[in-house]
């Protein structure tokens, strides 16, 4: 398994995508952390870069990364090594390369301009969000036959976590708005990685108060360890979920 | 005329001859009471450094108490400490502390009862469930004290500087911190409250209730629990203070209810959770304000009439102002809002489109607090964008007609 891991992050890391994807990051963030002296507001400004480039580039890079992989992994299945092996593995190198050129691109800037927790919260929320989107790469690529639909599947994907899940929110809260829905919003929540990652955030920054002026149970559940922990746990489940699915699918998968 | 200034000086180096100087020295029982009683109308105490434990000292008598270097004044946790009957009395250099607490009397470090030209400068009031009480009291000065306690919750601590019922007061350079209300006026009018800061209080930094023709400059209040509330008053002038890091679930920098004709001039807002909240307000100018870094820098209730905000500065708020309905009586005018993003085409620096100071998402906010949990996601800014083409929400009679391109230049 470490053989083949090793060769797929070999492999990515002399892609020029991957390349391209870590220097526009810390351009990205070099820029906007040195204009705005307010480092608190530049750190707003990555997550927002972070929310919106990290989800549809990884999991669209990782959708066709696997489909054009996958003459190397009939390959690699022809050889007397197990099938989920192979397809961990090759998640592994994958989730490894993009998570690498995160870290350089905004780990490194974030943690040299403007070293404290909310940038490290800022850092291991893009990293997640990296792992849950190339996961469900993984399990698009295991469910569609065909790279076309594969990658379209990617793309609704992205938009849906990232535009519609939000706006449906709104919607439930609209219509619901008369009922106590506080509670029932934070389990819905954590149904959208790309919200949890985005309230993870914030709960760190100042504006956090901006939710507890709103309802005090946010900023309440949220705001403590155990709110932290929750966001956290809820994405872990969005690497783990699809990982376990997709090696369900691919084991008895007519290649 | 010059016969009559002699005459005059003449009279004053009598008076002065006639009052004696009553030493006071650390000892057993109630030093300080004994000497007021045995003093003289015009006397001057001098308390001489030590530790004095004493309760209810009755001041009724026109004295001047001074302590030397601080001597210390205390309560022991049980009664009051100096209680001021009678006109003309001065209190200064004393380390007061320690009153005792209780539901039925405000127990205060000195309190000011019925009585008119007192005055209380440079003392040290710590840990009093009161500092400074004034009790339909007029023309009381109270300069250069360090009030400051140790409150946790409202319902078991006072306020540092309270007055109630009284007119023509004076307060000046005065430290407050950790009390309930930093300052609290009810029914007080026609005074002056300058240069103090107050900090780290419970409720509010000041707080005014029915209190007309009040002024306050140039003071601080930072890092209290709601800020500064004005409710119910009338000309109320509030230049020069700075508003920092009233910061909270519920915390503003300045609280307006029912509130007409004052002027709020020149004063500088930075990172609270509201700048100016303001509810059933009338006549007021708001004008040459900074409003940097807060959650929201206004929230102008639709109950809020013939209010004009010009020439002020908004910049880097998370949401400019926010209101509760649609109609909007009062006036915005020539302020600079940094969100703004028109054009001056005929280069007369103030811009060409009006400026809508209300986002989408402020009144969606607004009519369902719980909207909140998606703020600063892609999708509210994609819905403030799509407002700002074409405005169909938010409150058309809230905008700003010639916003400014630069900022002004305040201070």
């Amino acid at each position: 398994m470490n053989t083949i891991v090793k060769y797929v992050a070999l492999d990515l890391v002399r892609n020029k995508i991957v390349l391209v994807y870590t220097l526009l990051l810390a351009t990205l963030s070099f820029s906007v952390l040195s204009i705005d002296s307010n480092t608190s507001k530049g750190l707003l400004s990555l997550l927002n870069i972070t929310l919106l480039f990290v989800p549809i580039i990884s999991i669209l890079f990782a959708t066709i990364y696997f489909f054009n992989s996958i003459e190397f992994i009939e390959l690699l299945l022809a050889q007397p090594v197990k099938r989920t092996r192979v397809l961990l593995a090759e998640y592994t190198g994958l989730a490894s390369a993009l998570c690498l050129a995160y870290a350089l691109g905004i780990g490194v800037p974030v943690l040299f301009l403007s070293p404290n927790m909310a940038a490290i919260t800022l850092l291991v929320s893009g990293l997640l969000l990296t792992l849950c989107f190339t996961a469900m790469a993984l399990l698009i690529f295991v469910l569609f036959k065909d790279k076309t639909k594969g990658i379209g599947a990617a793309i609704i994907i992205a938009l849906f976590f990232s535009l519609l899940f939000d706006g449906l929110l709104l919607m439930f809260i609209y219509s619901f708005s008369d009922y106590p829905i506080d509670k029932p919003i934070l389990g819905i929540v954590a149904f959208n990685p790309i919200d949890l990652a985005r309230i993870l955030m914030l709960l760190q920054l100042d504006v956090a108060v901006l939710m507890g002026y709103s309802g005090a149970l946010f900023k309440k559940f949220l705001g403590s360890a155990t709110g932290s922990i929750y966001a956290v746990t809820c994405m872990l489940f969005w690497v783990i979920v699809p990982l376990m699915l997709s090696r369900r699918v691919f084991k008895r998968k007519d290649l | 005329m010059p016969k009559a200034i002699a005459l005059l000086i003449l009279l004053f180096v009598c008076r002065q001859a006639n009052a004696g100087v009553i030493h006071v020295y650390p000892g057993k029982g109630r030093q300080i009471q004994n000497a007021i009683n045995r003093s003289n109308p015009g006397d001057t105490i001098l308390i001489q450094k030590g530790i004095y434990n004493e309760i209810d000292i009755l001041v009724n008598k026109k004295l001047t108490i001074t302590g030397i270097s601080f001597p210390i004044v205390d309560g022991g946790s049980k009664g009051q400490l100096f209680v001021v009957t009678h006109d003309s009395v001065t209190i200064t250099g004393l380390q007061i502390q320690k009153t005792g607490r209780s539901s039925l009397t405000d127990m205060a470090g000195i309190r000011l009862q019925n009585v008119q030209y007192a005055i209380v400068q440079n003392n040290k009031l710590y840990y009093n469930t009161y500092g400074i009480y004034m009790q339909n009291s007029h023309y009381c000065t109270i300069i250069d004290n360090m009030v400051s306690a140790n409150s946790v919750d409202e319902l078991n601590s006072g306020n540092g500087i309270h007055a109630w019922k009284s007119t023509h007061l004076l307060i000046r350079n005065n430290t407050i911190t950790g009390h309930r209300d930093g300052i609290y006026f009810e029914f007080v009018t026609d005074s002056r409250i300058e240069n103090n800061v107050s900090t780290k209080n419970v409720r509010y930094g000041l707080h005014f209730m029915f209190s007309h023709r009040d002024t306050y400059i140039n003071n601080q209040f930072v890092d209290n629990g709601s800020g500064v509330a004005v409710m119910y008053s009338k000309y109320v002038d509030m230049h020069n203070n700075t508003f920092r890091h009233n910061w909270g679930d519920a915390a503003y920098a300045i609280l307006l209810k029912e509130i007409s004709d004052s002027k709020i001039m020149h004063n500088l807002f930075i990172k609270n959770t509201v700048g100016i909240y303001m509810e059933g307000t009338s006549r007021i100018d708001v004008r040459y304000n900074e409003f940097k870094e807060n959650g929201w820098a206004m929230r102008v209730q639709a109950s809020c009439d013939n209010n004009s905000f010009e020439m002020n500065n908004f910049m880097s708020n998370s949401f400019d102002v926010a209101t509760n309905g649609t109609m909007m009586l009062s006036v915005f005018k020539n302020n600079y809002w940094d969100k703004y993003d028109g054009y001056d085409l005929d280069k007369n620096k103030i811009g060409d489109v009006p400026y809508y100071p209300v986002s989408m998402y402020s009144v969606v906010t607004e009519k369902i607090p719980t909207a909140m949990i998606l703020y600063r996601s892609f999708l509210t800014d994609v819905m403030n964008q799509v407002e700002k083409v074409m405005p169909s929400v938010v409150p058309d009679q809230l905008k700003d007609d010639s916003p400014m391109m630069k900022s002004w230049k305040l201070k």
